[in-house]
Order: structure tokens, then sequence, then C-alpha cells
């Protein structure tokens, strides 16, 4: 039974991570049309940015904030810069324009800074573990939950209560007719990224936390994961993303637990596997996105 | 084919003819193409203070690009547009919004994801001073339309096509235009609905707002229009009052010869 809650907690924590990649991919779908390949770099980016506050000497907790700022600025930078060119062309051309990105900053990354990963040492305090009764649960954990928990609460109140969070759900279904209430696109589109970058930011510290160090790709897989996770709960649907990571969370961290050593090799391969087999059932995703009927 | 010059009725159209002063919108040789497609081959036309325009025509005759390049969401290939005396063919959707003049699309395109509130709710997105405005508005529009009253914490999506269609033009009128574009609005409703929509539509006049409206059904728009204008195949066959072009006959061929 322990067993079972212990892993309970750490498919939260893991699918919590996803959860808001995702999120931060599927708010710039939805206003866009564009599926963000530079989202990994953000958060890479969190992580220089943190090695560097801290290389100044400056304390943990405002490393993180720095970490979490830089994101999202370089977020809104990158479609300032990048993005808002060639916001008119074929989705196609914005794809790649989203690999251009990536790929200059990871060259940046390795010539600027290194190709070797740069440890990040993380407080003691947070290595730790808590007792609940007969369980034990790592604080990180604790904390990814907590903090995952309260950015879907405060994204949850800004698209309900704000008129620009309003507006963001407009976009989502018809962007020209959100034009035609007087709503600013480049103010919409900004937002979403500056939105995606702060969240690429949260879960930028959360995956760091985990692993330590920051290096020029690690920004890779979580945002290919966070892909997955997309996809699975319903292209450009932001509850679909959500429900996306955790799902992949859950099934990631039920295989780790459950697979016999001699497989555990092909984890990633059998995952996949379980999703192409809920694509095949629900092929616009789990929570599809609503879209106005034209 | 016809001919580029406006075909007029030979009555007395100077009677009907709009002093400069008093054009609000003022539309001058505008070609919209869509790629290789062009969709509106030169078209002139003017609409003044106060009136109800039809615009009419059979489908593909440019009707909806003209509306839709007013408010910078079609591909403008020639030709200028001047709201209120100012050039506004080069500004964007939501700055001409700001300038007062929005569009009602086809097809209603309510937000049907959100509720029958945050839809109004965005409308008066344009400009702080409309959302400082925006609570009063909305219940005027409630008062407007009574039946979106009762359903205001209902989603969009799950409302009529009558409802969805009042909630299109109250969402508009949320951003308080002089000028009020709509693009078939008695789409797909049922005649009881069409007869409640275009009452308003006329009603709009006493409130000072001047419409310029696209449709399908004739008859109905030549009731309450004061002027129209006939497109066929991207040019402007035919225009004079309401009471002209009804007399005249030549709406069927327009209709059906021409495209």
């Amino acid at each position: 039974m322990d067993f079972l809650v212990q892993q309970f907690v750490n498919a939260l924590a893991l699918g919590g991570t996803y959860a808001l990649l995702g999120l931060g991919l599927a708010v710039v779908f939805s206003v866009l049309g564009l599926i963000n390949f530079a989202h990994g770099e953000l958060m890479t980016l969190t992580g220089y940015g943190i090695f560097y506050a801290l290389f100044l000497g400056l304390p943990f907790p405002v490393a993180l904030l720095i970490g979490v700022a830089l994101a999202t600025v370089s977020a809104m930078l990158m479609e300032r810069i990048a993005f808002r060119p060639v916001r008119n062309s074929s989705p196609t051309t914005m794809l790649l324009t989203s690999f251009a990105v990536s790929t200059i900053l990871h060259i940046l990354f390795q010539n600027l800074i290194s190709a070797r990963p740069k440890a990040i040492p993380i407080p003691d305090t947070l290595a730790g573990a808590v007792n609940i009764g007969t369980l034990q649960i790592g604080v990180i954990q604790l904390i990814s939950i907590v903090v995952t928990a309260l950015s879907l609460l405060g994204l949850t109140l800004f698209l309900k209560r704000s008129m620009l969070g309003i507006a963001m759900r407009a976009a989502a279904e018809d962007f020209n007719v959100t034009r035609l209430m007087g709503v600013n696109a480049n103010m919409v589109i900004s937002t979403a990224f500056a939105i995606s970058g702060l969240l690429a930011g949260v879960a930028g510290i959360l995956w760091l936390f985990q692993r330590g160090s920051v290096d020029p790709l690690m920004g890779f897989l979580p945002v290919l994961k966070a892909f997955i996770a997309v996809v699975l709960g319903g292209l450009g649907s932001l509850s679909g993303a959500v429900v996306g990571g955790f799902l992949l969370g859950f099934i990631e961290i039920a295989l780790r637990a459950y697979l016999p050593d001699d497989a555990l090799a092909y984890r990633d391969a059998i995952s996949l596997t379980l999703v192409i087999a809920v694509l095949f059932f629900y092929p616009q995703g789990l929570v599809p996105r609503r879209e106005s009927v034209r | 084919m016809w001919p580029t010059s406006h075909r007029t009725v030979p009555t007395s159209r100077r009677q009907n003819k709009v002093e400069p002063s008093m054009t609000l919108l003022a539309i001058k040789d505008l070609v919209v193409r869509y790629g290789a497609i062009q969709a509106v081959r030169g078209v002139n036309l003017a609409v003044g203070k106060g009136e109800i325009i039809a615009l009419l025509g059979a489908n593909g005759a440019g009707k909806s690009s003209i509306l839709n390049a007013c408010m910078g969401l079609a591909p403008k290939a020639g030709g200028g547009i001047a709201f209120d005396g100012v050039p506004i063919e080069r500004d964007t959707t939501e700055a001409i919004v700001r300038r007062g003049m929005t569009l009602t699309p086809e097809g209603r395109r309510v937000f049907a994801g959100l509720s029958v509130l945050e839809n109004l709710e965005i409308g008066a997105a344009a400009s702080a001073e409309l959302r400082r405005r925006s609570r009063e508005n909305r219940e005027a529009m409630f008062e407007l339309f009574p039946r979106l009253a009762e359903r205001r914490q209902q989603l969009a999506g799950t409302l009529s096509g009558g409802e969805q269609q009042m909630l299109a033009i109250a969402r508009s009128l949320m951003s308080q235009p002089t000028l009020l574009l709509l693009d078939e609005p008695s789409l797909g409703l049922a005649p009881n609905i069409v007869d409640q929509i275009f009452d308003l539509i006329a009603s709009l006049k006493t409130r000072g707002i001047t419409v310029l409206l696209v449709e399908q059904n004739v008859e109905l728009s030549l009731d309450i229009a004061d002027r129209a204008y006939v497109l066929a195949g991207g040019h402007v066959v035919m225009a004079g009052s309401a009471r002209e072009l009804r007399a005249s006959g030549g709406l069927e061929r327009a209709y059906l010869g021409a495209a």
C-alpha cells in the first residue's frame, strides 16, 4: 500500500511538470497554431539564469526568481524577434522558425557557456524527505505538486477573471473575431508567450531540482514529453494539456515501478505504444479543442 | 459580363446622393484578391451617416469580401477606404474597431466556450473607456435582448441559432460602433426570428447607428434599407434607393444572370 501511494506521489510530481510544460506549448498553439519547439530552451535558460545568479552570490530564492523572469522575458523576445515577422506565413514556416531558434540557442549555450553540465547546488532542506505516518515523501516531490497546483489555479483564475484572460480564450476559439472585438492581436500573442515562458521557467526549476545541473540540451527531452502530453490531451486544448501531462506522468511512473528489470530498457517504447493506443481510440485527443463552427 | 460603371436606375438618383460631409464610409475602386482569385473588382460605394444600406447579390458576388476588407480582414489589392473622412485601408482590425466601425460576421461566430456574459464583456475590450462602461452597456443589451438576459451564465455554444445571432449583434454593439457591418444576419434562422432580427436592425437607426447590411434576403433588406447596391461578379451592377431598385425589376437578372 505504501509503495503504491509513494508511486502515486511520484506520478503526480512528474505528471505535474509535464502538465506545466504541455500547458506552455498549448497556450501558444491555441492562439497562434504554432508548436514552439524552442520551448525547451526556455527551461535551459532558466537553468543558466539560476546558475549565474548563484555564481554571483545571490540567495537561492532570488536566483529562482531570476531564472523564471529570464524565461518569461526570453519567450516574449522570441515572439517579437523570430515569430512576429513570419506570423502570417504558413504553419510550416513558423514550425521551422521554432527549430531554428532552438538550434541557435543550443549553439550559443555550447559556445558561450559550455557543452558540459553546470552543477546547481540544491539546498539540503530540499534534498530531504518528510514522514507522513509510515510514508516517506521527498520534499522536492511535495514542492512539485504544490507548485503545479498553484500554477494551475493561478492560470485558471487569470483565464476566467481577467479581460486579457477571456480574450485569450476567445482568441483560441476564433482569432479574427477576437480582433473584431478590438482586442489587440499583438497583446494576446505576446501574453501567450509570456505565460508559456513563465510556465517553462517554473517547470524548468522543478526539472532542475530532480537533476541538479544544467546543460545545453537540458530542455530537449522534457519538451518532447510535453509535446506528447499535448497531443495526448488534444492539440490546442489547455485542459487537455494538463490531462495529457498527468496521464503521461502516470504511465511512465507505473512502468518504472512495475516493469520487470529486463524490460526496463523498453520503457519509453512501451509508454509511446500506450500513447498511440489512446490516440487510436481518441484521435482528437482526450479533451479535444473547442473551435467555433465556421 | 457587366460593365465596371454603375448601371444606375435612370430616375432621380440625385435626390438620394449623399453629401460628402455626411459620408461615413467611402469605398473607392476597391479590389480584393485571394491568390489568383479576384473577389472584388473595383467597387465604389458610399454610406451616409444614419443610413441603412443593403449590399445585395448572389453567392460569390463579393459582398462579404467588401465587409472583410473594410475591417482589414481581407487582402486588399487596390483602392481606398475612408471612415469618417480618415483613410483606414492600412489600419489593423483592432484600430478600426476603436474608430467606431465593427462587423458582425457571417455565421454568427460567437465564442462557443465562453458564457453569454463573457461574450458581451469581450465585446467591450476595445478601450478602457468601454471597459468602464461595460457593466451598464451589458444591462442595456439585456434590455434589448431579454432572451439573452435569461441565459447570461450559459455557454454561447448551447444557445439556439437565433439567440446566437442576437448575442453576436449585442457583442458588436458593446463596442458602441457608429457604423455596424452585418454579414448575412438571417442565415439559417427561422422566419419569425429573422423578422425579429430585422426589426432590431431597423431600430438601430434610432440609436444613431449606421448600418451596412449584406443579405441574401432581398425583400426584407429592401424593406428596411434606405438605399442598396447590387453586386455581381465583384462589380456593382446596380445602385439606387430601395424603392427604385424594387420597381426596376432588374434584381432577378443580377442574381440569375451575372455571376
